[in-house]
């Protein structure tokens, strides 16, 4: 099994990263761009040995003071620079399945792209219902399988790019596993990340899920067009969301009326801002100069 | 699961350093905040280490404490949680410890 992904072999029911054909249909899928699992497993680490002699006088102890998260991290940094090159704001979704991440985005791109391109990577472990819907917006998409996966990883994320070549100054989306833990452990080399609670699972779900909410830029409080059905406290949700990260900002959306879709678009057009003075931050000759050692 | 991922990683960053040397012992760190089950992980860790140098290897698992520093009246405080309070009242919290995950040191034979 592939450390990386979780899947089983090369070829197998691992990692699949696909274009999808908007009128492609089921059975048509093996013979259509199946790239499959192409890792080559290289290994950028640094090898910081320090002997710290005997632990119990029998063998070498070695410190290897190393994250565990370290080689995802690194590509999640060459994601970054790659992004970078190309004027691209990359978001990272996260929720629950069924919060209404994909709806949301359909909304989002109708609205937005005639303004603004825009290219989507899709996570699912199986699959390419999403990818389709959003290629039916009129908007480039590539699908990931993830398979046995949990969660998208740095390295599938800079597969796909590839293969989806955005347009220079897109929003790029990353919709991820629905899945409200593990994802929350790794940096895909975004630039901000979008939680997504709707507004059916609970008020509590900020403190049941902190890891996730913790590592949130921004939380969507979703459906707020069922609120009229529900007894559930949205004000309470925020708050607990809040007290779990004091920096999170919260907004309230329903992809159907259409409530709150003005502040949402908003937000996302100031992250392409954001973007842009990050990129020129990291231009500027004399940041260049500070960044260097002595 | 994501625990299978984070022994894998472990069992590689081992090999890296031992190459093919008989692995005895290794040991980490897995902050209280880091998302990580220790159970699942020494679980993961047995079922990835099967027909490796590490095979047999103690493991063991060093929690360190979740710390948070108030930004209210600046006083650091323990707490393995999220969303807690200080002492003061405040939810103004910034994590300082408790999140690491790290390989701190093997043994060979």
């Amino acid at each position: 099994m592939c450390g990386t992904c979780g899947c089983t072999e090369p070829g197998g029911a691992g990692t699949r990263i696909r274009q999808v054909h908007p009128h492609e249909r089921d059975h048509e899928r093996d013979h259509v761009h199946d790239h499959t699992h192409d890792h080559t497993h290289d290994h950028t680490h640094d090898h910081a040995h320090a002997y710290a002699g005997d632990g119990d006088g029998d063998g070498d102890a070695i410190r290897l003071e190393q994250n565990l998260l370290r080689k995802n991290d690194l590509l999640a940094e060459r994601n970054r620079g790659w992004l970078a090159g190309r004027k691209l704001t990359a978001l990272n979704l996260v929720s629950s399945p069924g919060s209404g991440k994909t709806t949301l985005l359909e909304q989002t791109l109708k609205t937005l792209s005639p303004e603004i391109s825009c290219a989507v990577i899709e996570g699912d472990q199986e699959s390419e219902q999403d990818a389709r819907r959003i290629l039916a917006t009129g908007c480039p998409a590539v699908q990931i399988n993830t398979g046995a996966g949990c969660h998208l990883e740095a390295d599938m994320v800079a597969r796909a790019l590839e293969q989806l070549d955005p347009e220079p100054e897109s929003l790029l989306f990353i919709e991820n596993v629905g899945n409200l833990v593990c994802p929350a452990l790794f940096d895909l080399g975004e630039q901000a990340r979008v939680a997504l609670i709707s507004v059916t699972e609970g008020e509590d779900k900020p403190l049941k899920y902190p890891h996730m909410i913790r590592s949130a830029d921004l939380l969507l409080l979703t459906k707020t067009d069922l609120l009229a059905h529900l007894d559930y406290d949205i004000d309470r949700c925020e708050a607990w969301a809040r007290q779990v990260n004091p920096d999170l900002q919260v907004l309230r959306v329903s992809a159907k009326t259409g409530a709150g879709m003005e502040e949402w678009l908003e937000w996302l057009k100031q992250q392409r801002v954001v973007s842009a003075a990050v990129r020129s931050e990291r231009n500027r000759p004399t940041s260049v100069a500070n960044a260097l050692p002595g | 699961m994501h625990e299978l991922g984070i022994a894998r990683n472990v069992v590689a960053i081992v090999r890296e350093h031992a190459g093919e040397q008989q692995v005895t012992r290794v040991r980490l760190e897995v902050g209280k905040l880091s998302a990580i089950i220790p159970d699942a992980l020494r679980f993961c860790f047995d079922v990835c280490v099967d027909g490796t140098s590490l095979q047999g290897a103690a493991l063991e698992i060093e929690e360190s404490p979740g710390r948070w520093h108030c930004r209210d009246c600046g006083s650091d405080f323990r707490h393995d949680g999220f969303g807690g309070a200080c002492a003061c009242g405040s939810h103004q919290l910034d994590c300082v410890g408790g999140e690491e995950l790290k390989v701190i040191e093997m043994e060979t034979a």
